[in-house]
């Protein structure tokens, strides 16, 4: 069964300035690409952030973007970690432990 | 509630006086936060147990200096950071360039970020499909391909959830730099995963990011090659809609 794509939606679209009008093509997406992860951590300057959400709201592809690179940092935290080895953990503990006898005061 | 933080000062408060019973349960507490770094870092079980003996041994020794303004696992995190950082310089001998940023080759100052070439909406939420066993492979394959200092600053930032400034302090580089390595890794791990998990159906163009944009994709990458190549399917009435940009 194929679910409904999750896309991420940003909010109403207000009438504010483009996140960039000037430069070519290229400019603008650099700008946009070096944006998107203060845009994700949510620490992007609010002047550009408003700029930002105007353009995601016009650009599928972007919207895309966004929403994928949320997805794999949320992929990767949900990760299970690796389990330590017992015998790592056992030789950890055991060489701490004399260390610390033969450590200085 | 006793707060995490408060239970490790007083831990190290204890171990500093003295009490060895203290300084064993902090090993015990961020073992495992250690090791996993290191392992996912370095991938080889073995090193990642240097690293984490290292790292126990120098907190041990430089215990007096741990500044209490840090929680105590991001200091602890830092020193592992080091640790394994110099394996890797280990590994890759002095032929090549250090991890490290020297000079000129700061990262912050230039060179385009590559622009997405696979963008497709992924066919189900990350939340769910984590513990599968295939995407936990999928997930290591994705890091292993990382370039090292970008690996280490997506774990440290992402992972481990350092702040910026902190995950930067741990690499010995600036913080614009880390910015940039963590944007480098997080894009290469968006690429690398939404051509696994994108459903093909939603499969949009991205900006050509050549200068004659109307003639399709630039030969300039090996991805935009794929992409240009393998078309994924696409619903009736969705056509490939807009360039990444207007």
């Amino acid at each position: 069964m194929k679910r409904k794509p999750s896309v991420y939606r940003p909010p109403a679209a207000k009438a504010v300035r483009r996140f960039s009008l000037s430069g070519t093509p290229e400019m603008k997406c650099q700008k946009m690409l070096r944006a998107i992860n203060d845009y994700v951590d949510g620490v992007l300057d609010p002047a550009i952030c408003e700029g930002f959400e105007s353009h995601l709201a016009g650009c599928n592809p972007c919207q895309i973007v966004v929403d994928n690179v949320r997805q794999t940092i949320t992929l990767y935290k949900a990760g299970k970690p690796y389990p330590m080895p017992v015998g790592c953990s056992r030789r950890l503990h055991r060489l701490i432990r004399e260390r610390w006898k033969a450590k200085p005061e | 509630m006793v707060m995490a933080v408060d239970v490790d000062l007083d831990l190290v408060r204890r171990a500093r006086a003295g009490e060895f019973e203290a300084f064993d349960r902090l090993v015990a507490r961020h073992e495992r936060r250690v090791y996993n770094l290191a392992r996912r870092i370095l991938r080889r079980p073995e090193d990642a147990e240097d690293v984490v003996q290292e790292t126990f041994l120098s907190a041990m020794q430089h215990l007096a200096g741990f500044r209490e303004e840090a929680a105590f696992p991001t200091w602890l995190l830092r020193i592992a950071t080091n640790h394994a950082l110099k394996i890797l310089r280990k590994r890759r001998g002095l032929r090549t360039v250090p991890f490290e940023e020297s000079r000129g080759r700061d990262e912050s100052a230039g060179g385009p970020i590559p622009p997405p070439a696979y963008i497709a909406s992924w066919r189900e939420d990350a939340e769910r499909v984590a513990d599968r066993p295939e995407i936990r492979r999928l997930l290591d394959r994705a890091l292993a391909e990382l370039d090292p200092k970008h690996r280490a600053i997506f774990l440290l930032r992402d992972v481990e959830g350092l702040s910026t400034e902190d995950a930067a302090r741990a690499l010995g580089i600036t913080v614009a730099n880390a910015k940039v390595r963590l944007l480098r890794a997080r894009l290469k791990l968006r690429e690398r995963l939404t051509r696994s998990l994108g459903d093909p159906s939603t499969r949009v163009e991205g900006h050509a990011h050549d200068h004659d944009h109307d003639h399709g994709h630039g030969p300039s990458s090996g991805a935009s090659r794929d992409a240009a190549r393998v078309p994924g399917p696409r619903a009736p009435g969705r056509p490939i809609r807009r360039r990444f940009h207007p």
